[in-house]
Protein backbone atom coordinates (compact mmCIF):
# COMPACT_ATOMS: atom_id res chain seq x y z
CA UNK A 1 0.00 0.00 0.00
CA UNK A 2 1.29 3.43 -1.43
CA UNK A 3 0.55 5.92 1.46
CA UNK A 4 1.95 9.08 -0.55
CA UNK A 5 -0.13 7.85 -3.41
CA UNK A 6 -3.05 7.40 -1.31
CA UNK A 7 -2.45 10.72 -0.03
CA UNK A 8 -2.25 12.17 -3.56
CA UNK A 9 -5.05 10.65 -5.18
CA UNK A 10 -7.23 11.74 -1.74
CA UNK A 11 -10.11 12.37 -3.28
CA UNK A 12 -10.70 8.71 -5.52
CA UNK A 13 -10.19 7.83 -1.63
CA UNK A 14 -13.17 9.98 -0.37
CA UNK A 15 -15.08 8.26 -3.47
CA UNK A 16 -14.20 5.04 -2.28
CA UNK A 17 -15.12 5.77 1.47
CA UNK A 18 -18.53 7.16 0.44
CA UNK A 19 -19.21 3.97 -1.25
CA UNK A 20 -18.07 1.78 1.60
CA UNK A 21 -20.51 4.28 3.46
CA UNK A 22 -23.13 3.71 1.18
CA UNK A 23 -22.82 0.02 0.69
CA UNK A 24 -22.85 -0.30 4.84
CA UNK A 25 -26.16 1.40 4.94
CA UNK A 26 -27.49 -0.64 2.00
CA UNK A 27 -26.36 -3.47 4.74
CA UNK A 28 -27.50 -2.65 8.09
CA UNK A 29 -30.69 -0.70 7.84
CA UNK A 30 -33.71 -2.13 8.21
CA UNK A 31 -35.80 0.74 6.73
CA UNK A 32 -36.10 0.19 3.07
CA UNK A 33 -36.52 3.95 2.91
CA UNK A 34 -32.86 4.62 4.51
CA UNK A 35 -31.73 1.75 2.09
CA UNK A 36 -32.66 3.47 -0.69
CA UNK A 37 -30.80 6.31 0.30
CA UNK A 38 -27.87 4.24 0.59
CA UNK A 39 -28.12 3.02 -2.57
CA UNK A 40 -27.90 6.38 -3.69
CA UNK A 41 -24.84 7.47 -2.13
CA UNK A 42 -23.35 4.90 -3.92
CA UNK A 43 -24.43 5.92 -7.40
CA UNK A 44 -23.10 9.32 -6.18
CA UNK A 45 -19.44 8.09 -4.73
CA UNK A 46 -19.79 6.58 -8.65
CA UNK A 47 -19.98 9.88 -10.34
CA UNK A 48 -17.45 11.56 -7.92
CA UNK A 49 -14.93 8.70 -9.02
CA UNK A 50 -15.85 8.95 -12.88
CA UNK A 51 -15.82 12.53 -12.90
CA UNK A 52 -12.11 12.42 -11.08
CA UNK A 53 -11.25 10.47 -13.89
CA UNK A 54 -11.91 12.79 -16.55
CA UNK A 55 -10.06 15.78 -14.50
CA UNK A 56 -6.63 16.63 -15.80
CA UNK A 57 -5.34 19.37 -13.31
CA UNK A 58 -5.59 23.46 -14.84
CA UNK A 59 -7.38 22.89 -18.23
CA UNK A 60 -10.73 23.94 -18.72
CA UNK A 61 -14.00 21.98 -19.73
CA UNK A 62 -14.37 20.79 -23.26
CA UNK A 63 -16.02 23.85 -24.77
CA UNK A 64 -14.36 25.01 -27.53
CA UNK A 65 -13.41 28.73 -27.21
CA UNK A 66 -11.87 31.19 -29.50
CA UNK A 67 -10.61 28.16 -31.74
CA UNK A 68 -8.19 26.65 -29.89
CA UNK A 69 -8.84 22.88 -30.50
CA UNK A 70 -5.73 20.95 -28.86
CA UNK A 71 -5.58 18.50 -26.40
CA UNK A 72 -3.71 20.29 -24.49
CA UNK A 73 -6.55 22.85 -23.81
CA UNK A 74 -9.10 20.60 -22.28
CA UNK A 75 -10.18 18.04 -19.86
CA UNK A 76 -11.22 14.37 -21.02
CA UNK A 77 -14.90 14.74 -21.84
CA UNK A 78 -15.80 10.97 -22.13
CA UNK A 79 -16.31 10.42 -18.44
CA UNK A 80 -18.52 13.86 -18.22
CA UNK A 81 -20.70 11.95 -20.85
CA UNK A 82 -21.13 8.90 -18.73
CA UNK A 83 -21.71 10.27 -16.00
CA UNK A 84 -24.63 12.12 -17.50
CA UNK A 85 -26.28 8.17 -18.41
CA UNK A 86 -25.54 7.15 -14.71
CA UNK A 87 -27.90 9.87 -13.34
CA UNK A 88 -30.57 9.20 -15.61
CA UNK A 89 -30.24 5.20 -14.87
CA UNK A 90 -30.40 6.64 -11.18
CA UNK A 91 -33.18 8.70 -11.28
CA UNK A 92 -35.65 5.93 -12.50
CA UNK A 93 -34.27 3.34 -10.53
CA UNK A 94 -34.70 4.99 -7.46
CA UNK A 95 -38.40 6.39 -8.38
CA UNK A 96 -39.37 3.08 -9.02
CA UNK A 97 -38.05 1.82 -5.60
CA UNK A 98 -39.59 4.41 -4.16
CA UNK A 99 -43.04 3.21 -5.65
CA UNK A 100 -42.64 -0.33 -5.00
CA UNK A 101 -41.85 0.98 -1.56
CA UNK A 102 -44.94 2.18 -1.41
CA UNK A 103 -46.85 -0.56 -2.66
CA UNK A 104 -44.92 -2.46 0.42
CA UNK A 105 -46.20 -0.34 2.56
CA UNK A 106 -49.75 0.07 1.84
CA UNK A 107 -50.29 -3.66 1.92
CA UNK A 108 -48.34 -4.05 5.06
CA UNK A 109 -48.12 -0.86 7.33
CA UNK A 110 -44.61 -0.80 7.80
CA UNK A 111 -41.23 -0.16 6.41
CA UNK A 112 -39.06 -2.61 8.57
CA UNK A 113 -37.94 -5.31 6.23
CA UNK A 114 -37.67 -7.52 8.61
CA UNK A 115 -41.15 -7.28 9.92
CA UNK A 116 -42.17 -7.69 6.00
CA UNK A 117 -40.75 -10.90 5.44
CA UNK A 118 -41.98 -12.18 8.85
CA UNK A 119 -45.06 -11.50 7.44
CA UNK A 120 -44.93 -12.45 4.41
CA UNK A 121 -43.93 -16.04 5.68
CA UNK A 122 -46.63 -16.40 8.16
CA UNK A 123 -48.62 -15.69 5.10
CA UNK A 124 -47.72 -18.64 3.67
CA UNK A 125 -46.18 -17.27 0.75
CA UNK B 1 -48.60 -21.08 -59.95
CA UNK B 2 -50.79 -22.82 -57.27
CA UNK B 3 -52.76 -25.93 -56.95
CA UNK B 4 -56.39 -26.18 -55.82
CA UNK B 5 -56.53 -28.95 -53.79
CA UNK B 6 -59.56 -31.04 -52.87
CA UNK B 7 -61.19 -30.61 -49.33
CA UNK B 8 -59.51 -34.37 -48.24
CA UNK B 9 -56.44 -33.22 -49.50
CA UNK B 10 -56.69 -29.99 -47.80
CA UNK B 11 -57.76 -31.67 -44.67
CA UNK B 12 -54.21 -33.54 -44.44
CA UNK B 13 -51.88 -29.97 -44.93
CA UNK B 14 -50.16 -28.41 -42.29
CA UNK B 15 -51.72 -24.71 -43.02
CA UNK B 16 -54.94 -26.79 -41.86
CA UNK B 17 -53.62 -27.64 -38.36
CA UNK B 18 -52.17 -23.95 -38.27
CA UNK B 19 -55.60 -22.53 -38.87
CA UNK B 20 -57.74 -24.85 -36.46
CA UNK B 21 -54.63 -24.37 -33.86
CA UNK B 22 -55.55 -20.41 -34.16
CA UNK B 23 -59.34 -21.21 -34.48
CA UNK B 24 -59.12 -22.90 -31.30
CA UNK B 25 -61.58 -25.53 -33.40
CA UNK B 26 -59.45 -28.69 -32.48
CA UNK B 27 -56.76 -29.55 -29.57
CA UNK B 28 -53.64 -30.63 -30.96
CA UNK B 29 -52.81 -32.79 -28.14
CA UNK B 30 -56.23 -34.25 -27.96
CA UNK B 31 -55.53 -38.50 -28.48
CA UNK B 32 -51.28 -37.79 -28.37
CA UNK B 33 -50.51 -36.20 -25.04
CA UNK B 34 -51.71 -39.24 -22.50
CA UNK B 35 -54.11 -37.62 -19.85
CA UNK B 36 -55.90 -38.26 -17.02
CA UNK B 37 -58.83 -36.88 -15.27
CA UNK B 38 -57.72 -34.98 -12.35
CA UNK B 39 -59.02 -35.67 -8.72
CA UNK B 40 -59.30 -33.07 -6.29
CA UNK B 41 -57.33 -33.04 -3.25
CA UNK B 42 -58.98 -33.92 0.04
CA UNK B 43 -57.84 -34.11 3.73
CA UNK B 44 -59.71 -35.02 6.62
CA UNK B 45 -60.86 -31.86 8.88
CA UNK B 46 -59.04 -32.70 11.32
CA UNK B 47 -55.69 -33.73 9.58
CA UNK B 48 -56.00 -30.25 8.12
CA UNK B 49 -56.58 -28.38 11.60
CA UNK B 50 -53.72 -30.33 13.40
CA UNK B 51 -51.74 -29.05 10.11
CA UNK B 52 -52.69 -25.95 10.41
CA UNK B 53 -51.80 -25.73 14.09
CA UNK B 54 -48.56 -27.07 13.51
CA UNK B 55 -47.40 -24.56 11.37
CA UNK B 56 -48.88 -21.86 13.57
CA UNK B 57 -47.09 -22.77 16.33
CA UNK B 58 -43.64 -23.41 14.40
CA UNK B 59 -44.01 -20.21 12.94
CA UNK B 60 -44.24 -18.71 16.18
CA UNK B 61 -41.57 -19.81 17.85
CA UNK B 62 -39.21 -19.47 14.76
CA UNK B 63 -40.39 -15.57 13.88
CA UNK B 64 -40.87 -14.74 17.99
CA UNK B 65 -37.66 -12.64 17.97
CA UNK B 66 -37.59 -11.88 21.47
CA UNK B 67 -37.48 -15.20 22.43
CA UNK B 68 -35.72 -16.63 19.64
CA UNK B 69 -32.09 -17.34 20.41
CA UNK B 70 -31.18 -18.78 17.20
CA UNK B 71 -32.83 -15.58 15.39
CA UNK B 72 -31.10 -13.26 17.80
CA UNK B 73 -28.14 -14.76 17.29
CA UNK B 74 -28.27 -14.70 13.67
CA UNK B 75 -28.65 -11.05 13.75
CA UNK B 76 -25.95 -10.15 15.56
CA UNK B 77 -23.58 -12.24 13.32
CA UNK B 78 -24.72 -10.94 10.30
CA UNK B 79 -24.42 -6.91 11.59
CA UNK B 80 -20.93 -8.23 12.39
CA UNK B 81 -20.21 -9.70 9.22
CA UNK B 82 -21.58 -7.01 7.22
CA UNK B 83 -19.23 -4.25 9.15
CA UNK B 84 -16.30 -6.62 8.57
CA UNK B 85 -17.49 -7.04 4.92
CA UNK B 86 -18.19 -3.27 4.68
CA UNK B 87 -14.52 -2.38 6.33
CA UNK B 88 -12.88 -5.02 4.37
CA UNK B 89 -14.13 -3.63 0.63
CA UNK B 90 -13.43 -0.31 1.46
CA UNK B 91 -9.59 -1.11 2.42
CA UNK B 92 -9.74 -3.41 -1.06
CA UNK B 93 -10.38 -0.39 -2.80
CA UNK B 94 -8.20 2.35 -0.89
CA UNK B 95 -5.30 0.00 -1.78
CA UNK B 96 -6.45 -0.25 -5.27
CA UNK B 97 -6.67 3.74 -5.53
CA UNK B 98 -2.99 4.11 -3.90
CA UNK B 99 -2.01 2.08 -6.57
CA UNK B 100 -3.83 4.39 -9.40
CA UNK B 101 -1.90 7.23 -11.24
CA UNK B 102 -2.21 10.77 -9.94
CA UNK B 103 -5.74 12.25 -9.89
CA UNK B 104 -5.58 15.34 -12.56
CA UNK B 105 -2.11 14.07 -14.02
CA UNK B 106 -2.82 13.78 -17.96
CA UNK B 107 -0.11 10.70 -18.50
CA UNK B 108 -3.11 8.33 -17.63
CA UNK B 109 -4.23 5.73 -19.56
CA UNK B 110 -7.65 7.51 -19.76
CA UNK B 111 -6.67 10.09 -21.35
CA UNK B 112 -5.55 7.83 -24.79
CA UNK B 113 -6.42 8.53 -28.72
CA UNK B 114 -10.50 8.33 -28.13
CA UNK B 115 -10.32 11.57 -25.90
CA UNK B 116 -7.76 13.23 -28.35
CA UNK B 117 -9.75 12.06 -31.46
CA UNK B 118 -13.30 13.66 -29.44
CA UNK B 119 -11.20 17.23 -28.71
CA UNK B 120 -9.58 17.41 -31.99
CA UNK B 121 -11.98 16.86 -34.79
CA UNK B 122 -14.99 16.67 -32.54
CA UNK B 123 -16.20 20.36 -34.34
CA UNK B 124 -15.53 19.59 -37.45
CA UNK B 125 -17.90 16.02 -37.60
CA UNK B 126 -20.53 17.58 -35.22
CA UNK B 127 -20.43 21.17 -35.52
CA UNK B 128 -21.14 21.56 -31.64
CA UNK B 129 -19.08 24.10 -29.98
CA UNK B 130 -19.70 22.09 -26.57
CA UNK B 131 -17.62 19.15 -27.07
CA UNK B 132 -19.59 16.60 -24.56
CA UNK B 133 -23.22 16.99 -25.97
CA UNK B 134 -21.75 16.49 -30.03
CA UNK B 135 -20.31 13.32 -28.52
CA UNK B 136 -23.09 12.21 -26.68
CA UNK B 137 -25.95 13.62 -29.64
CA UNK B 138 -23.97 12.68 -32.24
CA UNK B 139 -21.42 9.96 -31.76
CA UNK B 140 -23.60 8.04 -29.26
CA UNK B 141 -27.51 9.40 -30.51
CA UNK B 142 -28.64 5.87 -30.17
CA UNK B 143 -27.35 5.61 -26.38
CA UNK B 144 -28.92 8.81 -25.42
CA UNK B 145 -31.98 7.40 -27.17
CA UNK B 146 -31.97 4.50 -24.67
CA UNK B 147 -31.80 6.89 -22.21
CA UNK B 148 -34.73 8.67 -22.76
CA UNK B 149 -36.76 5.94 -23.38
CA UNK B 150 -35.55 4.26 -19.75
CA UNK B 151 -36.87 7.58 -18.45
CA UNK B 152 -40.26 7.22 -20.36
CA UNK B 153 -40.47 3.50 -19.29
CA UNK B 154 -40.16 4.51 -15.70
CA UNK B 155 -42.61 6.67 -15.61
CA UNK B 156 -44.92 4.49 -17.33
CA UNK B 157 -43.93 1.77 -14.13
CA UNK B 158 -44.59 3.87 -11.69
CA UNK B 159 -48.17 5.13 -12.94
CA UNK B 160 -49.00 1.14 -13.14
CA UNK B 161 -47.74 0.70 -9.11
CA UNK B 162 -49.15 3.60 -7.77
CA UNK B 163 -52.20 4.72 -10.03
CA UNK B 164 -55.46 4.86 -8.02
CA UNK B 165 -58.98 3.88 -9.73
CA UNK B 166 -60.80 7.38 -9.83
CA UNK B 167 -64.48 4.68 -9.63
CA UNK B 168 -63.21 3.40 -6.40
CA UNK B 169 -64.33 6.47 -4.26
CA UNK B 170 -63.02 5.72 -0.69
CA UNK B 171 -59.34 5.40 -1.51
CA UNK B 172 -59.24 8.09 -4.57
CA UNK B 173 -60.79 10.53 -1.50
CA UNK B 174 -57.66 9.42 0.79
CA UNK B 175 -54.93 9.81 -1.69
CA UNK B 176 -56.62 12.85 -3.37
CA UNK B 177 -54.94 15.85 -0.95
CA UNK B 178 -56.51 18.67 -2.87
CA UNK B 179 -59.23 18.96 0.11
CA UNK B 180 -56.21 19.18 2.67
CA UNK B 181 -53.86 21.52 0.61
CA UNK B 182 -54.20 25.24 2.09
CA UNK B 183 -56.74 26.60 -0.58
CA UNK B 184 -54.69 30.33 -1.52
CA UNK B 185 -51.10 30.50 -0.10
CA UNK B 186 -50.69 33.98 -0.48
CA UNK B 187 -46.55 33.69 0.12
CA UNK B 188 -46.28 30.66 -2.36
CA UNK B 189 -48.28 32.16 -4.80
CA UNK B 190 -46.82 35.35 -5.29
CA UNK B 191 -43.24 33.84 -4.88
CA UNK B 192 -44.44 31.35 -7.95
CA UNK B 193 -45.94 33.96 -9.68
CA UNK B 194 -42.21 36.39 -9.89
CA UNK B 195 -40.41 32.82 -10.20
CA UNK B 196 -41.89 30.88 -12.31
CA UNK B 197 -41.76 32.51 -16.04
CA UNK B 198 -37.55 33.45 -15.13
CA UNK B 199 -37.08 29.65 -14.47
CA UNK B 200 -39.19 27.92 -17.83
CA UNK B 201 -37.16 30.67 -19.94
CA UNK B 202 -33.75 29.83 -18.08
CA UNK B 203 -34.63 26.07 -19.22
CA UNK B 204 -35.90 26.94 -22.44
CA UNK B 205 -32.08 28.93 -23.08
CA UNK B 206 -30.39 25.74 -21.28
CA UNK B 207 -31.78 23.43 -23.51
CA UNK B 208 -31.84 25.98 -26.58
CA UNK B 209 -28.13 26.74 -25.87
CA UNK B 210 -26.93 23.29 -25.36
CA UNK B 211 -24.74 22.93 -28.27
CA UNK B 212 -23.08 26.22 -27.57
CA UNK B 213 -22.49 25.95 -23.88
CA UNK B 214 -22.81 24.20 -20.52
CA UNK B 215 -26.13 22.32 -20.66
CA UNK B 216 -28.26 20.49 -22.66
CA UNK B 217 -31.65 18.46 -22.83
CA UNK B 218 -31.29 16.72 -19.45
CA UNK B 219 -30.47 19.77 -16.96
CA UNK B 220 -32.82 22.15 -19.04
CA UNK B 221 -36.17 19.56 -19.06
CA UNK B 222 -34.93 19.25 -15.10
CA UNK B 223 -35.25 22.96 -14.96
CA UNK B 224 -38.64 23.04 -16.28
CA UNK B 225 -39.59 20.07 -14.49
CA UNK B 226 -38.64 21.87 -11.39
CA UNK B 227 -40.63 25.32 -12.59
CA UNK B 228 -44.04 23.12 -13.22
CA UNK B 229 -43.76 21.36 -9.71
CA UNK B 230 -43.10 24.82 -8.40
CA UNK B 231 -46.41 26.34 -10.20
CA UNK B 232 -48.30 22.91 -9.16
CA UNK B 233 -47.70 23.78 -5.37
CA UNK B 234 -48.62 27.03 -5.64
CA UNK B 235 -52.15 26.92 -7.31
CA UNK B 236 -53.17 23.22 -6.97
CA UNK B 237 -53.91 20.83 -9.71
CA UNK B 238 -56.81 22.57 -11.04
CA UNK B 239 -54.88 24.68 -12.75
CA UNK B 240 -52.66 23.02 -13.78
CA UNK B 241 -54.22 20.58 -15.62
CA UNK B 242 -55.64 22.83 -17.72
CA UNK B 243 -52.44 22.63 -19.71
CA UNK B 244 -50.91 19.63 -19.00
CA UNK B 245 -52.93 16.72 -18.29
CA UNK B 246 -51.74 12.68 -18.49
CA UNK B 247 -53.00 12.52 -22.02
CA UNK B 248 -51.27 15.61 -23.24
CA UNK B 249 -48.15 13.79 -21.14
CA UNK B 250 -48.55 10.83 -22.89
CA UNK B 251 -48.99 12.35 -26.38
CA UNK B 252 -45.79 14.97 -25.88
CA UNK B 253 -43.27 12.17 -24.92
CA UNK B 254 -44.28 9.82 -27.71
CA UNK B 255 -43.77 12.76 -30.43
CA UNK B 256 -40.52 13.75 -28.73
CA UNK B 257 -39.51 10.13 -28.72
CA UNK B 258 -40.40 9.28 -32.20
CA UNK B 259 -39.08 12.59 -33.26
CA UNK B 260 -35.62 11.29 -32.00
CA UNK B 261 -35.55 8.31 -33.44
CA UNK B 262 -36.90 9.22 -37.03
CA UNK B 263 -34.41 12.02 -37.03
CA UNK B 264 -31.33 9.89 -36.08
CA UNK B 265 -32.39 6.58 -38.16
CA UNK B 266 -31.57 8.53 -40.94
CA UNK B 267 -27.82 7.18 -41.23
CA UNK B 268 -29.28 4.45 -41.41
CA UNK B 269 -30.45 5.11 -45.15
CA UNK B 270 -27.02 7.10 -45.73
CA UNK B 271 -24.46 3.66 -46.03
CA UNK B 272 -25.01 3.45 -41.87
CA UNK B 273 -21.80 6.03 -41.04
CA UNK B 274 -22.78 7.64 -38.48
CA UNK B 275 -19.85 10.21 -38.60
CA UNK B 276 -20.17 11.75 -41.64
CA UNK B 277 -23.12 14.09 -41.74
CA UNK B 278 -24.93 14.49 -44.71
CA UNK B 279 -27.09 17.94 -42.74
CA UNK B 280 -25.15 21.05 -43.56
CA UNK B 281 -23.58 21.98 -40.06
CA UNK B 282 -23.29 25.87 -40.43
CA UNK B 283 -21.26 28.04 -38.51
CA UNK B 284 -20.36 26.62 -35.12
CA UNK B 285 -21.27 29.18 -32.43
CA UNK B 286 -24.76 30.32 -34.13
CA UNK B 287 -27.72 28.66 -32.61
CA UNK B 288 -28.80 27.32 -35.63
CA UNK B 289 -25.80 25.00 -36.17
CA UNK B 290 -24.19 21.69 -35.74
CA UNK B 291 -26.94 19.77 -37.21
CA UNK B 292 -29.46 18.00 -36.11
CA UNK B 293 -28.18 18.68 -31.87
CA UNK B 294 -30.63 21.29 -31.71
CA UNK B 295 -33.71 19.14 -32.46
CA UNK B 296 -32.39 16.48 -30.81
CA UNK B 297 -31.38 18.23 -27.02
CA UNK B 298 -35.46 20.11 -27.39
CA UNK B 299 -37.06 16.29 -27.73
CA UNK B 300 -34.43 15.48 -25.03
CA UNK B 301 -35.64 18.52 -22.63
CA UNK B 302 -39.04 17.72 -23.28
CA UNK B 303 -39.20 14.16 -22.12
CA UNK B 304 -37.30 14.94 -19.21
CA UNK B 305 -39.63 17.52 -17.93
CA UNK B 306 -42.41 15.63 -18.10
CA UNK B 307 -41.05 12.67 -16.71
CA UNK B 308 -40.21 14.99 -13.65
CA UNK B 309 -43.24 16.37 -13.29
CA UNK B 310 -45.43 13.10 -13.98
CA UNK B 311 -42.95 11.66 -10.87
CA UNK B 312 -43.96 14.51 -8.49
CA UNK B 313 -47.62 14.01 -9.46
CA UNK B 314 -47.65 10.39 -9.13
CA UNK B 315 -46.20 10.59 -5.96
CA UNK B 316 -48.43 12.94 -4.50
CA UNK B 317 -51.74 11.71 -5.12
CA UNK B 318 -51.24 8.68 -7.66
CA UNK B 319 -52.11 10.24 -11.08
CA UNK B 320 -52.50 13.58 -12.80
Amino acid sequence: MNLANLLNNYEEAVAMILFGIGFSNLLLQKNLIKKIIGLNIMDTATYLFLALKGYIAGRKAPIVVDGVRSVEAYINPIPSGLVLTGIVVSVSVTALMLSLTIRLYRRYHTLDLDEITTRLKKEGL
Amino acid sequence: MSKKLSEEQYRKTRSFQLKQWLDGTKDPFLDTVEMKPQEEFREDRTVIRERSEEKKRLLEKVYDLEHNAEMRIFQRIYRIFSVIFCVSLVLMLLIAVSNLPTVGAFERPVNNEVAKRYIEDGLDETGAVNIVTGMILDYRAFDTLGESHVLFIATCTVLILLRIDKKNSKDYMEANDRTHEPKNDIILQTVARILVPPIFIFGIYVILCGHLGPGGGFSGGAVIGAGLILYLNAFGFAKTERFFTEKIYKRMSFCALACYALAKSYSFYTGANHIESIIPLGTPGAILSSGLILILNICVGVVVAGTMYTFYAIFRKGGY
